[in-house]
């Protein structure tokens, strides 16, 4: 039986025992035994009265079955250890009530006590059970081939090269690449992207993502350990080791805390009856402050918001490396992009062709020329370029200028401007941002092609999502200013800084870092392939599409596990949901604190029980509230 | 060196605080990490700690703080 199963039967069978003697002493004749609640009871009498031991003896029964285990535990601790626990603290709040002659109140207060607990026993296992759920992407077994047979073994047990099989409807054990086979996986658990990505044989598929195609076979490339599941696991896990200042104030909070009011609670009940005489009163107060005195619902609500939070987060692609980023990166008013590779694809694209009617032939006499070339405008243009047979064209290369080809008469000249006037070409100059290349037919004019670098599709969304949560946004760039100050214009980015060598772009983010106010923090974004320095001196470094790259999740902070910038701006609000409740948490569970202690104080009646409100009951909200982090969007 | 162990029956969060505190503490011992949420403790030892030993204190620590609390694979 589990124990939160045994503690409710024992609260059960307790409610039922108390609520019986309360009934044998109040309505039936019985009630006689009750001397202690009559007026003018004197205690030196009572204890020559039989009938005052029995009524205290069935109350200690009753408090035994409830409240045995705490007040041990409270006990063993405090000789052990020399600490006070909320055990030991129970057990002298209620041992106290039994001293001044008020026993019901304090099996009430254990028993609400043990009620608390046990609600806050289940909200814990439940939070972890969901928590962990959220990182169920670790495949069990992996169905291995040896000797031509099939074999169900750990993940851990295959080696690197080994053949594994992986049925529909299974996870990748493990990350490899597709030897038989092709269809689709779906990764969502790894990068929170809901389409299935396609793969054939040669593709590499990674750990965690389910096979939703028939039965394929892999070569694993990498031990267990290594393979992107158990990184991202590793990450996530670890992450609570990074402890946000929050947490920290909170932990060293609690140190102080507990003992000062426990220092409160004894000079509360010893001081004011010294003149007063009312020793009962001030004495209930001082244990009232003692049930408050335990931290716990801070100790565990604010932790346990972080770790939801970055659970939340993984489960949308989003990999933050601790708390500490989450609360910086919810603190973030500057963004720093990196341009090629973060803000575009990093790759040549065709963007324009000029005139745009004579595109057609524009495009077929480019892939002649270029269907030999392997550079990389060459390439982007036969990409783009429908399929063209170039067979009889004698292809000259012109060494820095472009391509001559030749067929039956025919002269086509595909280069820059500087070929075309080597010819004699008379043509117009472009200004167009990017690589233009010019076509000549015959000596005629044709028309030219711009290459450039293509901005990412929704790059600017995302930075208009940045800009509306009040970011100020900065593009750095090896490029000249003509091309960055056009990029930026398109995607509405505030400044941009051009021309910069590698080294450069390290002092750029210092300055910036400067120039931010101190409660701010700035924020990197890069491909994490070589911008690792400028990853590690920004406050909070993103890398993006990260998976399967260690240096990337190395010199990062935050990884955006799909190349996708709009998960920054998600990345920001999950974060500052979480850093929210947090706040609330702590507000929360403070100021019912202080309310009880001032009632206490002031003694109202029943006052002992918004004790136990004020550590169980916040307790089990403040945790509820944490559990609000797990869900994004 | 780094070991991680699982843990059982950590149920409060002061506690675990309390047992990392202590647990950081203790000789040949360089670093550690209780983990509330995921019921896991990492420890991390000092250059030439004998584990077995150092791990013999690390579980009188924490039988101290929370006697229910067990460390599994000791």
């Amino acid at each position: 039986m589990s124990k939160n199963k045994k503690n409710l039967i024992r609260i059960i069978v307790s409610c039922v025992l108390f609520a019986a003697i309360l009934v044998l002493y109040k309505f039936t004749p019985l009630k006689d035994f009750a001397i202690v609640e009559k007026d003018g009871f004197n205690i030196a009498e009572g204890i020559k009265d039989y009938r005052f031991w029995v009524y205290l003896l069935s109350f200690v029964a009753v408090y035994a079955v409830i409240g045995y285990d705490v007040v041990i535990k409270g006990v063993k601790n405090v000789f052990s250890a020399g600490f006070l626990d909320e055990n030991f603290l129970m057990t002298i709040a209620t041992v106290g009530a039994f001293f001044i002659a008020d026993y019901p109140e304090a099996i009430a207060v254990m028993l609400f006590y043990q009620v608390g607990e046990l609600f806050q026993s289940y909200a814990v296992g439940k939070s972890r059970k969901s928590i962990t759920e959220l990182m169920n992407i670790c495949p069990e077994t992996a169905c291995v081939l040896r000797d031509g047979k099939e074999e169900v073994v750990s993940p851990d047990e295959v080696e690197v090269g080994e053949i594994i099989v992986v049925r529909a409807g299974e996870k990748f054990p493990l990350d490899g690449i597709v030897i038989e086979g092709s269809g689709s996986m779906d990764t969502s658990s790894l990068t929170g992207e809901s389409v299935p990505r396609s793969f054939k044989e040669g593709d590499e598929v990674l750990s965690g993502s389910i096979n939703l195609s028939g039965a394929v076979k892999v070569r694993s490339e990498k031990e267990f350990v290594d393979c992107t599941v158990s990184k991202i696991l590793d990450l996530v896990e670890n992450a609570s080791s990074k402890k946000a200042k929050a947490e920290n104030f909170i932990t060293k909070f609690a140190r102080y805390y507990t003992p000062a009011v426990v220092i409160c609670a004894v000079v509360l009940a010893i001081i004011p009856p010294l003149f007063n005489g009312e020793w009962a009163r001030w004495i209930e107060t001082g244990l009232t402050f003692l049930v408050v005195s335990c931290p716990c619902a801070l100790v565990i609500s604010v932790p346990l918001s972080f770790f939801g939070g970055i659970g939340g987060a993984s489960k949308q692609g989003i990999l933050i490396k601790g708390g500490n980023y989450m609360e910086m990166l919810a603190k973030a008013r500057t963004f720093v992009f990196d341009k090629t590779g973060t803000l575009t694809h990093g790759s040549f694209g065709v963007t324009k062709i000029y005139p745009e009617e004579n595109k057609d032939e524009i495009l077929r006499l480019a892939a002649i020329c270029e269907s030999g070339s392997l550079h990389p405008i060459a390439r982007s243009i036969i990409e783009y370029a429908p399929k063209v047979s170039a067979d009889g064209y004698a292809l000259t290369e012109i060494a820095g200028k472009g391509i001559k080809a030749e067929k039956d008469g025919e002269v086509i000249l595909c280069g820059n401007a500087g070929l075309l006037a080597d010819n004699g070409v008379s043509f117009e100059k472009t200004d167009s941002i990017g690589s233009a290349v010019y076509l000549a037919k015959n000596g005629v004019y044709e028309g030219v092609i711009i290459v450039s670098d293509t901005v990412k599709e929704n790059a600017e969304s995302a930075i208009k999502k940045l800009k509306y949560q009040g970011a100020r946004t900065v593009m750095l760039t090896g490029d000249g200013s003509a091309i960055a100050g056009k990029v930026a214009g398109m995607l509405g980015i505030d400044e941009y800084k051009a021309e910069l060598l590698p080294q450069d772009k390290v002092a750029a983010v210092e300055e910036l870092l400067k120039e931010k106010k101190s409660n701010e923090t700035l924020c990197f974004v890069g491909d994490g392939i070589n911008d690792a320095p400028v990853l590690s001196i920004a406050d909070v470094g993103i890398s993006m599409g990260g998976i399967g790259s260690d240096a990337a999740i190395e010199a990062s902070d935050i990884v955006l596990m799909r190349d996708d910038l709009s998960k920054i701006a998600e990345a920001k609000a999950i974060s500052m949901k979480t850093l929210r409740i947090v706040k609330q948490n702590i507000v929360f569970a403070l100021a019912v604190k202080l309310a009880v202690l001032v009632l206490a104080v002031v003694n109202i009646p029943g006052v002992m029980w918004y004790a136990v409100f004020a550590d169980v009951g916040v307790a089990v909200l403040a945790i509820l509230n944490a559990m609000r982090t797990l869900r994004t969007k | 060196m780094k070991k991680v162990y699982k843990l059982q029956d950590l149920d409060c969060a002061n506690c675990a605080a309390k047992m990392e505190a202590g647990i950081k503490k203790l000789d040949g011992v360089k670093d550690a990490n209780v983990n509330f949420i995921m019921q896991k403790m990492t420890v991390e030892f000092e250059e030439g700690a004998d584990a077995a030993s150092v791990m013999a204190e690390v579980k009188k620590t924490c039988k101290r703080i929370e006697p229910d609390c067990e460390i599994l694979g000791l």
